[in-house]
């Protein structure tokens, strides 16, 4: 096993004549098919004058694939800078040091106990309409790579789905899929499934959005990065073989908007094998103890293209790889189709050579093939051959981090100011009668329905370590079983909000991510985010990014927050019709103990009840305004993160000190919702309330202002709860008290929990079966 | 002396460190034995975890029972040492012939992760021996092919002779012949069990403390010989 070793004949010949270095030379003006690849006619010219030659065909390829949108950023790129421009100080009272921020793998972040944590979230869209299982189940195994390749351990995934309307006919084929996709990836690779979204939307058909999380645990010691240093050192493949998976992914499928022909398409996709996944971990974690990883890089869109430029460009150093080492799947691939395969379960390492014996050992411990492709080399350059001939001979930071920039126009969409001038005030409003009438319409839209039908399908029990799983304001996850010590994740993205105002609804969604991590008593450190949108090449899409990115980094700098990393996914339109704005936002928060979080469900009869925050008339973009009048207008509700701030430090310090049993997030759908919830979701079983509302019932129950809470008070801990929010400033109300099996709600309804749950849970298994 | 207990690691094996933090909770050091090894390294009881064994490619335990730390624990378990095989680890058993039957696909034919009520109707075994007979316990079912299923000969066996260890606390959520959740070899000394009672020991991380018997009783057994 040596990359100088003798060229392995292919059983069969590539695909025509293999062209090289040499032929590229010889015939500058052979016609190249540029454009089918996805290279504008100026980008073709600029890798013409970085290389002062023609590209051959696999550097044409791998410069296809690694400058394509989806590996390049070039439209985002110079939006997302604002991430680490307007970074706030480290937040240490939470933790929250950067150990490795943007720009590697995943961002790795302190929590504190000698531990980090690394988390990222990243979509898998375009794939998951055209094959929804493989798609969505891909999107599952390559966020882990992602996590892996920073060298932690995976401990949880999570997912933000949205799709068309639930009762249209393609949903019926896409959410089964994709639900099922993940969950035979996840729970076969062992990772507890902790929560995520689910809504439905008309913008998202054709367009479904699946954003998967992962969230990985490491020593400090443990931290990796994707360099190749040290000339001689070796280039070692390994993990599943190369197959003609997802060749052209990349670039056809995550840079095209769907224009028909969807079936063709279909073999881009590639396939999944969790099972070879969950070995690659495991060997890799080993890798890793055993101190044999100089340098690794997971393989994913772009494959070997992408983990040897930027391996190469990451460490500064050259690189030369023998292709015809390749393990295939398929002998009849060339080159150019190696170097673009998306084929799934792979990882690259730069080894010493006197560690290359125990690497193999350890890889055949595990039955994981591993191959020497190549080694390390001093010269600057990236030099692949193939049968002998030199294919491809690039600066690796051409490929990996030269790639185009764009400044692509950006305009206000048109009708925007109408759309905002569309105030929800003239919708006509429930009686008093009527109140009971709209809760039950809410909870028996989908978006708000039980979920139990998706999230009974992912196991969130393996490793021992889940302490809230969906559908808790947020996932919790154990890190240190002697301590305590754990972390907490959410994620949220509200489109409605973000197409009336992409700013505010940017920092609406990591309010509420925010707000969703601090009810579970911990205190949020980290943001990773998924910006799922329109064409980049639509002006007005390009507007809503543009504000999108800033509202969220301008949130973050005051949260104090850092972005750690994120990806951004482009061309989410069918036709001339772009998705909402769609930003979905991670936030990681840090709970010293575990045992100290606050679930949502009500515990004990007689305990009061109080609403913390500040309620106002917001009803643009809300659920009431949507579900029950199909109303989208007006201004989504009205940021306040000095607010949101503020409640959170006072439920970090309200559950630390032990003065609340419960605690639920409020949002879609309002306070009515929630207190629904609460009741369903109650230990040991349903537990009913009677609440009397100050002011007018139906803002009350069901306006979303943000930075609010529903709260179950220690029993005793009334006056310290009222002592401590007063001085972080934040309003309390009471409500009323725990009991019963009805939700009541002075003068307006009484309802039995059987009746809401009936309600609620009949709605998937009537449509998804 | 403190008990040692095995807890296998196959290929895709997914709850052995689950298996191995239950058997250290009930007070006994957990013992990794890994499949490719042969020999049991002196210890008392084995469990054969959950997971998806070689993927579950082919049927689900029907590779793992060929590997090679299974060419050990067959006659050991035949001369009675206490298996357990919880989850996948009752597929394999099945496909060792330890036990009778098969698992197959959940009706419904989605994986299914639910707390469960399961009532032990059979408590002569090493790993039942803490509970109360008809003693209901909450665990955690997590799988897509946990149906049990045997011919109607061995089911009516099973029956008269008392081999069903644990059967579903109302309709079963999986299509289980007879609710059945866990059945005993003939001597009892081999268990295999669908849903997991090693992810039932913590109130914490799971539904409550239910599970904890199987482990604290087998470490009174292994103690007592």
């Amino acid at each position: 096993m040596s990359a100088g070793g003798p060229v392995t004949a292919q059983a069969q010949p590539g695909p025509g004549t293999v062209d090289t270095v040499t032929a590229a030379a010889a015939t500058p003006q052979r016609p190249q098919p540029y454009a089918d690849l996805g290279l504008t006619e100026e980008e073709y010219r600029r890798i013409r004058g970085l290389l002062g030659r023609r590209p051959t065909d696999p550097e044409l390829a791998l410069y296809s694939v690694m400058w394509s949108e989806h590996c390049s950023y070039k439209s985002s790129r110079m939006y997302l800078r604002q991430f680490a421009d307007k970074a706030p100080p480290v937040n240490r009272e939470a933790g929250g040091a950067l150990l490795a921020g943007i720009g590697h793998n995943a961002g790795v972040v302190d929590i504190g106990q000698g531990y980090a944590v690394t988390f990222k979230i990243e979509s898998h869209n375009h794939p998951s309409y055209v094959e929804p299982f493989q798609g969505a189940a891909t999107g599952v195994g390559g966020i882990v790579r992602d996590i892996l390749a920073m060298g932690a351990r995976p401990v949880a995934v999570m997912d933000a789905l949205r799709f068309g309307p639930a009762d249209a006919p393609d949903t019926a084929r896409v959410l089964p899929g994709v639900v099922g996709g993940i969950s035979f990836y996840g729970n076969c690779l062992g990772l507890p499934n902790i929560g995520g979204e689910l809504s439905f939307d008309p913008c998202y058909a054709g367009n479904p959005l699946v954003n998967a999380l992962c969230v990985g645990v490491m020593r400090h010691e443990d931290l990796r990065f994707a360099v190749a240093r040290g000339a001689g050192n070796k280039v070692i493949l390994f993990g599943a073989r190369t197959g003609p998976d997802g060749i052209g992914g990349a670039s056809v499928l995550a840079s095209a908007a769907f224009g028909g022909g969807e079936a063709a398409k279909r073999p881009s996709v590639q396939v999944g094998d969790p099972f070879m996944e969950k070995l690659l971990v495991e060997c890799c974690l080993e890798l890793g103890v055993a101190g044999l990883l100089a340098g690794i890089q997971d393989l994913g869109a772009a494959g070997v293209s992408c983990a040897t430029a930027e391996l190469a460009a990451g460490g500064g150093s050259g690189m030369s790889v023998n292709l015809d080492l390749v393990p295939l799947r398929d002998s009849s691939l060339g080159p150019a189709e190696i170097l673009m395969s998306e084929s799934q379960e792979r990882m690259m390492a730069i080894v010493e050579p006197q560690h290359v014996a125990q690497f193999t050992a350890i890889c055949a411990r595990w039955d994981v093939p591993a191959t020497v492709i190549g080694e390390v080399t001093g010269t600057g350059r990236l030099e692949m051959t193939w049968r002998g001939e030199v294919v491809v001979d690039i600066a690796p930071e051409t490929a990996a981090s030269q790639g185009p920039v764009y400044d692509r126009p950006a305009a206000r969409p048109a009708g925007q100011d109408a759309l905002a001038a569309d105030d929800p005030a003239r919708l006509p409003r429930p009686a008093p009668g009527e109140l009971l009438d709209t809760l039950l319409t809410l909870l028996s839209w989908p978006d708000l329905a039980d979920k139990t039908w998706v999230t009974e399908q992912y196991d969130r029990h393996v490793l021992g370590d889940t302490v809230l799983a969906a559908p808790e304001n947020a996932g919790v996850i154990r890190v240190d079983e002697q301590t305590g010590l754990g972390v907490a994740l959410a994620t949220d993205g509200n489109g409605r909000y973000s197409r009336l105002d992409p700013y505010a609804g940017a920092q609406l969604a990591l309010a509420e991510a925010y707000r969703n991590v601090a009810a579970t008593g911990a205190r949020p450190a980290a943001v990773t985010n998924c910006l799922n949108f329109g064409s980049p090449e639509d002006p007005e899409v390009m507007w809503q990014f543009a504000e999108t990115v800033r509202g969220l980094a301008d949130g973050c700098a005051f949260l104090g927050t850092p972005v750690t990393g994120g990806n951004v996914s482009f061309y989410n339109q069918t036709g001339a019709a772009p998705i909402h704005p769609t930003p979905v936002v991670g936030v990681l928060g840090v709970l010293p103990d575990v045992r100290r979080r606050l679930p949502l469900g009500f515990r004990r009869p007689g305990a009061g009840l109080v609403l913390l925050g500040r309620t106002g008339e917001d009803f643009g973009g809300s659920a009431w305004a949507w579900a029950v009048h199909g109303h989208l207008g007006g201004r989504p509700p009205a940021v306040d993160l000095a607010a949101e701030r503020a409640l959170a430090a006072a439920l970090a310090a309200a559950a630390h000190d032990g003065l609340l049993a419960a605690a639920h997030d409020l949002s879609d759908g309002g306070l009515a919702v929630t207190l629904a919830e609460c009741c369903l979701r109650g230990r040991p079983g349903p537990a009913g309330c009677q609440v009397s509302l100050p002011g007018d019932p139906f803002t009350m129950l069901f306006s979303e202002s943000p930075a609010r809470v529903v709260a179950e008070v220690t029993p005793g801990a009334e006056a310290a709860l009222a002592a401590l929010c007063q001085r972080h400033g934040v309003p309390v109300t009471d409500l009323g008290t725990v009991g019963g099996d009805r939700l009541e709600v002075a003068g307006c309804f009484s309802v039995a929990l059987d009746r809401l749950a009936a309600v609620r849970a009949a709605v998937l298994p009537a449509l998804f079966g | 002396m403190t008990a040692r207990v095995g807890v296998v690691t196959f290929p895709g094996s997914l709850d052995d460190r689950d298996a191995a933090r239950a058997v250290r909770r009930a007070g006994a050091e957990a013992v990794p034995l890994w499949h490719g090894d042969r020999g049991l390294h002196g210890v008392g009881a084995v469990i054969l975890p959950g997971g998806f064994s070689y993927g579950d490619y082919l049927r689900c335990g029907a590779i793992a029972r060929f590997a090679p730390v299974m060419a050990d624990l067959v006659p050991a378990a035949r001369a009675g040492l206490p298996v357990l095989g919880i989850c996948n680890g009752f597929q394999i058993l099945c496909e060792a012939h330890l036990l009778p039957g098969a698992l197959a696909h959940n009706t419904g034919l989605r994986f299914i992760d639910r707390e469960v009520q399961v009532r032990i109707e059979h408590n002569g075994t090493p790993w039942t021996s803490g509970y109360e007979r008809d003693q209901e316990i909450i665990v955690v079912l997590k799988s897509g092919q946990g149906a049990y299923l045997a011919d109607a000969a061995t089911l009516a066996r099973l029956e008269a002779d008392g081999r069903v260890v644990a059967r579903y606390a109302g309709a079963s959520p999986n299509g289980a012949a007879h609710d059945i959740a866990a059945v005993a070899n003939a001597a009892g000394n081999v268990v295999g069990i669908m849903p997991h009672p090693e992810h039932a020991i913590d109130p914490l991380t799971g539904p409550g403390s239910d599970g904890l018997g199987f482990f604290t009783s087998v470490i009174r057994a292994l103690v007592a010989r």
